[in-house]
């Protein structure tokens, strides 16, 4: 599958150990609430660091996206590249898989649900239709 | 001690040019694409390296340029935020110049982004937020990228993919005559959607061209450029505004709007003291196609969901109300990786009426930018008279 596996760093480590266990995790501040997206020891909202690590419902809707036709390196299959909105609120780049990528299967707001692609060591969050995930 | 102000006409550019070719320049590395320009530039200024005592540039750092021209600097500025750098940089200068800091600044780009000579490796650092984030999804090119914001954009405001054709195709009809441009056969709104996507919803024309090329500007004060012998093309900066979102696309607050166009534009037009009625030209960066519609609508030139028909029933083209890109843009003309540079250089040679397609009658030029994807902006309000 097409990409390259991330790095993690020390701040980002607990999203990749929640996505090897088939969870998606994203950070919660307890001073005002905010769910955040991508990891950060402190509250991008109001700058708290009392944050704390949540397993999120793994549901999205699909915001936007490109169907790729000249993946980089080189692959046949068009690639879906999409911004989601998680149901808890922030948004987060991925894919979309499990569907022909074709502007008719993929209409602007459509219901998601996250699964998990296996590359190396590594599992990738990466989002499915939430009726083909059932 | 000097009194001037970075706005309201008291910095002049006194020197513009681009690279003596741009395109496909196999023979010429980045580094010398900078120096060619800077040489040019001074040249149209009527003033040499000895001259110069601040430098501004992206890309390489501003001492490995300032060295390589023999310049020993007493200011110098390396923002570095994409494509848009050169529109900080001339803020920079402006401010450094009115504050005593420097007295003449050289601001340069040069790219093989065609070629790629001497040129570093592409991609995130893979531990970044944009690597870990972002590339591991193949969101790795700026088509891949930039460009996954503007279904949403089309979709708020019920337009389709028709209306990045219709940029595409306003675009080309300025370039025809223009024979510099890299594009230059003309075009259909059809022809375009009917082209293989390349990133669907963009098709090829939809997307930049990749050329090799470079540009340069020279700046002092308003007070000291009226001593030159090329005075009378000076160029001066109104006002200027610069902001930045999120270094990842998929982090801007809102897709379908930028924030950073709506907040350095307003800045630019309050610093000028001047509305949207007064501007008679613009140049809005153009990587790809959506991006025109986003700044016409989020620099307020439009209302929301506008853009396509102010494009479609030619405002922006010759004889309309607002010729915009006149040089035919990114999309058509030249983009080397980092395009605001010549969105600069064709706002200066319209000011001074010496561009090859040259807009009649142009007092006010507004240059929008934009930097590494959806992440930064800058603007400029440029003039040919001292208000």
């Amino acid at each position: 599958m097409p990409g390259p596996t991330p790095v993690p760093t020390p701040e980002t480590a607990p999203y990749w150990e929640g996505a090897a266990a088939g969870e998606l995790r994203i950070q919660q501040c307890t001073s005002c609430t905010e769910y955040y997206f991508y990891p950060r020891p402190f509250c991008p909202r109001c700058g708290s660091g009392a944050v704390e690590w949540r397993v999120t419902s793994g549901r999205a809707t699909l915001i936007s996206y490109v169907i790729n036709h000249r993946t980089f390196p080189p692959s046949d299959a068009p690639l879906v590249i999409a911004l989601v909105q998680l149901d808890e609120g922030p948004h987060m780049m991925t894919n979309v898989v499990g569907v022909e990528p074709l502007p008719e299967n993929l209409p602007l707001d459509l219901p998601l649900r996250v699964t998990f692609e296996q590359r190396g060591e590594y599992a990738i969050p990466v989002f499915t239709p939430a009726e083909a995930a059932r | 001690m000097s009194t001037t102000s970075m706005h309201g006409g008291g910095i002049a550019i006194v020197g513009a040019s681009e690279t003596t070719e741009i395109g496909s320049l196999p023979g010429i590395s980045t580094l010398d694409l900078h120096a060619q320009a800077a040489r040019n530039a001074l040249a149209d200024a009527g003033l040499t390296v000895q001259d110069v005592d601040g430098i501004a540039t992206a890309g390489p750092f501003a001492h490995e340029v300032s060295h390589h021209l023999g310049i020993t600097p007493r200011w110098l500025d390396g923002t570095m935020v994409g494509g848009c750098s050169f529109m900080l940089h001339v803020r920079h200068a402006a401010a450094a110049i009115a504050a005593g800091a420097a007295d003449v600044v050289l601001v340069t780009h040069g790219e093989s982004g065609r070629s790629r000579v001497g040129v570093g490796g592409r991609g995130p650092n893979p531990a970044s937020p944009q690597g870990q984030f972002e590339a591991v999804y193949g969101a790795n090119t700026p088509y891949s990228t930039f460009t996954v914001p503007a279904l949403r954009f089309l979709h708020e405001r019920g337009l389709e993919r028709e209306a990045l054709a219709q940029v595409v195709v306003a675009q080309r009809a300025w370039a025809i005559d223009n024979p510099r441009a890299s594009r230059r056969t003309p075009t259909t709104v059809e022809a375009v959607l009917d082209q293989p996507p390349i990133a669907w919803p963009f098709s090829k024309d939809m997307c930049c061209v990749v050329t090799d090329g470079g540009g340069a500007l020279v700046l002092m004060s308003s007070e000291r450029a009226a001593d030159l012998p090329s005075a009378d093309r000076a160029v001066y900066l109104l006002g200027s505004g610069e902001s930045a979102e999120a270094p990842m696309v998929s982090q801007m607050a809102d897709p379908g709007s930028f924030r950073a166009f709506r907040l350095a534009s307003a800045e630019a037009l309050a610093t000028a003291g001047i509305t949207h009625a007064d501007v008679d030209h613009l140049m809005a960066y153009d990587a790809f196609a959506h991006l025109p519609l986003y700044m016409l609508e989020d620099l307020g030139f439009v209302g929301r969901g506008e853009s396509r028909d102010f494009i479609a029933e030619g405002n922006t083209g010759k004889g309309g109300v607002l010729p915009m890109n006149t040089n035919g843009g990114g999309l058509s003309y030249t983009h080397t990786g980092m395009y605001g540079m010549f969105a600069i250089q064709e706002a200066v040679r319209q000011l001074r009426g010496e561009a090859v397609v040259q807009v009649p009658g142009i007092r006010t030029s507004f240059v929008q930018g934009v930097g590494m994807f959806f992440a930064a902006a800058g603007s400029l309000v440029l003039g040919n008279r001292r208000p």
